[in-house]
C-alpha cells in the first residue's frame, strides 16, 4: 500500500487537489482509504457527494470505545473509503490529540489491515503544523510519502519550505520522504518555472503544475470531484495526470529546506519582489 | 549490601539533561494541600485519574488520615474535546452527593495543555445552575511543568485571595491579622494560631490545615472534619489590619495579592523555624500588639536558648546535607549555623531567584565552605555524590533521604514532605520555640544514638 499524505499551506487547495487526485485514481481502477486530518472535517465532501458524515472522534465521544469501522468510514466516489478524523470546536480541546487519537483508532479497528486490500491511503493534513499531533500521519509506519500543494505566492512557499523542515526532522528517524510538489496555480508571475526550481533546490520535483481553472469551483458547488461532474473537461484531465505523475512516481528523497535568504533570492530571481516593488 | 550502588563520588560529571531523585514535586499536590485547609472543602483535579491518586495517596501516606480529593477523569475523548464536560458532570455529583461548602479546582499537566478555561467552565457551571446557592468554585492553575508542588500550594492560597478576600468597610478591624502560615504541618499551624493567640491578637490562618489532616479518632468518619478557614473568615481577610506571610515562596504570592486587592499591607517573613526566625514573627506581631511579648513566650525562648548552649558540644563544628523546599531549607539553614552546625549541601529543585541570595545571607561568612544548588539538576544524586566525596554529621530532609542515610550510616531527621515511614510530624509542630526544642530534641537523638551505637566498650558513656 502506497501512503500518501498531502500537506500545504492553510487554503492553498490542498482537500480539492485531494480528492480529485484520488478521484482520478479511483477511476484508473485503484482502491483507496482518505483519511481527513482536519478538525473542519470536510476534507471528504467532495467524494461523498457533500453527504455529512460521523467524525472518528464524534463517534468516539457519542458511542465509547466500541467504535466499528463500518461507522466511521463510508464509501464514496469510485468506491474510495472516506474518514474524518474530526476534532473540537475551535477554542477548546486539543485538535492535535484528536489526529493522534483517531489514527491510533483507526490502526486498532484494523482499516489498514491487509485484509482491506488497499492500494492507497491519503492523509489530507490540516494547513499548518501547529503542533505534534499534525505530525502524526508522517510518524513512523504512517504515510511514508509526502506531496506540498503551493503556489507561486510567497507564504504559499514559505509555507512548503516549513513542511519541509518537519519531513527532514521525521525523515532521519524513518522512512517518510517527500514526493513533490504540487502547483496549484495562482497565476502568479513565472510560477510554474519558479516552483520547479524551488522544488530543483528542495532537492525533489514539481510532480505537476495545476492550472487555475473555475471548473473546479463550478465543480465544487456541485459536492462533486471534477473527475465527477465533467470526466470530459480539461481540468479533469489534468487531476488525471497528476495521478498518474503520483502512481508512477520513482523520486523519493529527504528535502533540504532552503534558507530564508535563499528562499527570498529565489522569488527575486523570478522577478516577483520586483514587480512587487514596481 | 548499599542501596544506591551506583551512586559514585570522585569527579562530578555536570549533566546537562536527567534528573536522578528530585528534590522536588509537582505542582497540583500543593494546590490539593492547601485546598483541605478550607473548612468542608473538596480538592478537585482536572485531569486524569491518575493524577489525583497519586497525589491523594502520598498526602495519606504522609498523613495516615483519608484524603478526600475528586478528579475529573479524563478520557481520550475528554483530552480531545476538552473537559468541560467531565467537570460540570463532577461538579454536579460533588455538589448532590458530597455537599462540600467549597470545590477547589486545580489543572495539571493535561488540562493546562489542551488549555481548558476553569473560569469559562465554572462560569458555564454556574448558567447551569450546577453550583447551589451559597457554595464556591474556585481555582487555580497548576501545570506541574511550571515550579513545584510549592508554586502549587502558592497558587491555591492566592486563589482564596482572588475568590474571597473582599474590604467590607474602609476601616480594618484593630486587633485582627492575617497569617498566611505556607507549607507547614497540621500541627505547626496549630502552634501558629497558639503564639499569635499568646501574643494577644486575633488571626485568620489561611490556608489551615489542622483539625482536618490530624483529626482525633471519635469512631465516626467525617468527610469534612471540624477544621479549615471558613469562607466568611477569608472574606474577612481583606479587612484584616495586617498579612503575616510566612514562606516567601508558599506565601508570598497570597499576601502580595491580598495587599493589591485590599490594600491590606504585608510583611514576608521566613517559616519561623529555630530561634531567628522565629524571633523575627514574633517581632512582626509587636508590631500589631502594642509591643508586648507575654512571659509564656519569653519563657520558651529561654528554654530553646538553655538546651542549646547545655548541648553546644554536639552542635559545634558538625556539618548536615538538607533537601527539599526553598522555605523550610532557608529557616532550617539558618537555625543549624545558629547553633554551629554548618549546613554543608543544600538542595532543591524548586526554581525561584531569591533562594539562592537568602542561602547566601544564611551562610554568612562560611559561604565558601557549603555547597547550594537549585533547578532540575540539584537533585539527590547530586547531594549523594558530594556526601561520597566528603561526608556530613546529619541528613535533614524527607523520606526519600532513607537510602542515603543507611548506606553512608549518617544520622537521619525526617522533615518535610513527604514523610511516608514515620508518624509525629503531623502532631508535633517544629515552627516556634518550642517547634526548635523539638527539632533539636530529633537531631541530639540520631547523633548521640549513633554515638552509643559506635563507641568502642571503654568509651560507652552511662551519661553525657
Amino acid at each position: 500500500m502506497r501512503k500518501v499524505a498531502i500537506y500545504g499551506k492553510g487554503g492553498i487547495g490542498k482537500s480539492t487537489t485531494t480528492q480529485n487526485t484520488v478521484a482520478a485514481l479511483a477511476e484508473m481502477g485503484k482502491k483507496i482509504m482518505v483519511i481527513g486530518c482536519d478538525p473542519k472535517a470536510d476534507s471528504t465532501r467532495l467524494l461523498l457527494g457533500g453527504l455529512a458524515q460521523k467524525t472518528v472522534l464524534d463517534t468516539l465521544r457519542e458511542e465509547g470505545e466500541d467504535v466499528e469501522l463500518v461507522s466511521i468510514r463510508r464509501p464514496g466516489f469510485g468506491d474510495v473509503l472516506c474518514v474524518e478524523s474530526g476534532g473540537p470546536e475551535p477554542g477548546v480541546g486539543c485538535a492535535g490529540r484528536g489526529i493522534i487519537t483517531s489514527i491510533n483508532m483507526l490502526e486498532q479497528l484494523g482499516a489498514y489491515d491487509e485484509s482491506e486490500a488497499l492500494e492507497y491511503s491519503f492523509y489530507d493534513v490540516l494547513g499548518d503544523v501547529v503542533c505534534g499531533g499534525f505530525a502524526m500521519p508522517i510518524r513512523e509506519g504512517k504515510a511514508e510519502e509526502i506531496y506540498i500543494v503551493c503556489s507561486g505566492e510567497m507564504m504559499a512557499m514559505y509555507a512548503a519550505n516549513n513542511i519541509c523542515k518537519g519531513i527532514v526532522k521525521f525523515a532521519e528517524a524513518g522512512r517518510v520522504r517527500l514526493g513533490g510538489l504540487i502547483c496549484n496555480s495562482r497565476r502568479v508571475d513565472n510560477e510554474r518555472e519558479m516552483i520547479d526550481e524551488f522544488a530543483r533546490r528542495l532537492g525533489s520535483q514539481m510532480i505537476h503544475f495545476l492550472p487555475r481553472d473555475n471548473d473546479v469551483q463550478r465543480a465544487e458547488i456541485r459536492r462533486q470531484t471534477v473527475i465527477e461532474w465533467n470526466p470530459t473537461c480539461p481540468q479533469a484531465d489534468e487531476y488525471r495526470t497528476l495521478a498518474r505523475n503520483i502512481d508512477s512516481n520513482q523520486m523519493f528523497v529527504i528535502p533540504k529546506p532552503l534558507s530564508i535568504e535563499e528562499l527570498e533570492s529565489l522569488l527575486l530571481e523570478f522577478g516577483i519582489l520586483e514587480a512587487a516593488a514596481a | 549490601m548499599t542501596l544506591l550502588r551506583h551512586t559514585h563520588g570522585g569527579t562530578i560529571t555536570e549533566r546537562q539533561a536527567l534528573t536522578i531523585n528530585p528534590a522536588k514535586t509537582c505542582q497540583p499536590i500543593g494546590a490539593m494541600y492547601a485546598a483541605l485547609g478550607i473548612h468542608r472543602c473538596l480538592p478537585h483535579s482536572h485531569g486524569s485519574q491518575g493524577c489525583c491518586s497519586y497525589h491523594r495517596s502520598t498526602l495519606s501516606r504522609h498523613y495516615k488520615e483519608p484524603v478526600m480529593a475528586a478528579t475529573s477523569s479524563f478520557t481520550e475523548g475528554s483530552s480531545v474535546f476538552g473537559g468541560q464536560a467531565n467537570l460540570h458532570q463532577a461538579l454536579q455529583t460533588a455538589f448532590t452527593t458530597y455537599e462540600p461548602d467549597v470545590v477547589a479546582v486545580h489543572t495539571t499537566c493535561l488540562s493546562e495543555t489542551i488549555g481548558d478555561d476553569i473560569p469559562q467552565i465554572v462560569q458555564k457551571a454556574t448558567e447551569e445552575g450546577l453550583i447551589p446557592e451559597g457554595k464556591y468554585v474556585i481555582h487555580a492553575n497548576t501545570p506541574s511543568y511550571v515550579g513545584s508542588a510549592c508554586t502549587g500550594f502558592a497558587n491555591m492560597t492566592t486563589a482564596m485571595v482572588d475568590y474571597f478576600s473582599a474590604s467590607a468597610s474602609p476601616d480594618k478591624v484593630a486587633g485582627r491579622i492575617n497569617v498566611i502560615p505556607g507549607w507547614v504541618e497540621p500541627a505547626d499551624m496549630r502552634e501558629i494560631k497558639r503564639i499569635v493567640r499568646l501574643m494577644g491578637l486575633e488571626a485568620i490562618v489561611f490556608p489551615d490545615t489542622s483539625g482536618v489532616l490530624d483529626c482525633p479518632q471519635t469512631g465516626k468518619h467525617e468527610l469534612f472534619p471540624r477544621g479549615g478557614v471558613t469562607v466568611d473568615q477569608l472574606r474577612a481577610t481583606g479587612d484584616s489590619i495586617g498579612t503575616i506571610a510566612l514562606g516567601p515562596v508558599c506565601s508570598g504570592p497570597a499576601a502580595a495579592q491580598l495587599t493589591t486587592r485590599c490594600r491590606v499591607p504585608n510583611t514576608v517573613l521566613p517559616l519561623p523555624i529555630g530561634l531567628h526566625a522565629t524571633d523575627a514573627f514574633i517581632m512582626a506581631l509587636r508590631k500589631y500588639n502594642g509591643g508586648k511579648v507575654p512571659r509564656e513566650i519569653a519563657d520558651e525562648r529561654g528554654r530553646l536558648l538553655d538546651l542549646i548552649t547545655d548541648m553546644h558540644q554536639y552542635f559545634y563544628g558538625r556539618t548536615a546535607a538538607l533537601w527539599g523546599d526553598p522555605d523550610q531549607l532557608a529557616s532550617l539553614s539558618q537555625f543549624l549555623m545558629t547553633i554551629d552546625i554548618l549546613p554543608k549541601y543544600v538542595v532543591t529543585g524548586t526554581p525561584g531567584t531569591k533562594f539562592l541570595k537568602r542561602m547566601g545571607e544564611v551562610l554568612g561568612d562560611r559561604k565558601s565552605e557549603a555547597q547550594v544548588r537549585q533547578g532540575p539538576r540539584a537533585d539527590m544524586f547530586l547531594m549523594h555524590q558530594w556526601i561520597k566525596n566528603e561526608p556530613v554529621d546529619l541528613l535533614i530532609g524527607n523520606t526519600y533521604g532513607k537510602y542515603i542515610a543507611r548506606d553512608e550510616n549518617i544520622p537521619f531527621v525526617r522533615h518535610g514532605f513527604p514523610l511516608l515511614d514515620r508518624v509525629g510530624h503531623q502532631y508535633i509542630p517544629t515552627v516556634g520555640y518550642a517547634g526548635a526544642i523539638r527539632l533539636l530534641e530529633q537531631i541530639l537523638q540520631v547523633t548521640l544514638d549513633k554515638i552509643d551505637r559506635e563507641s568502642p566498650e571503654e568509651q560507652f558513656e552511662l551519661t553525657l
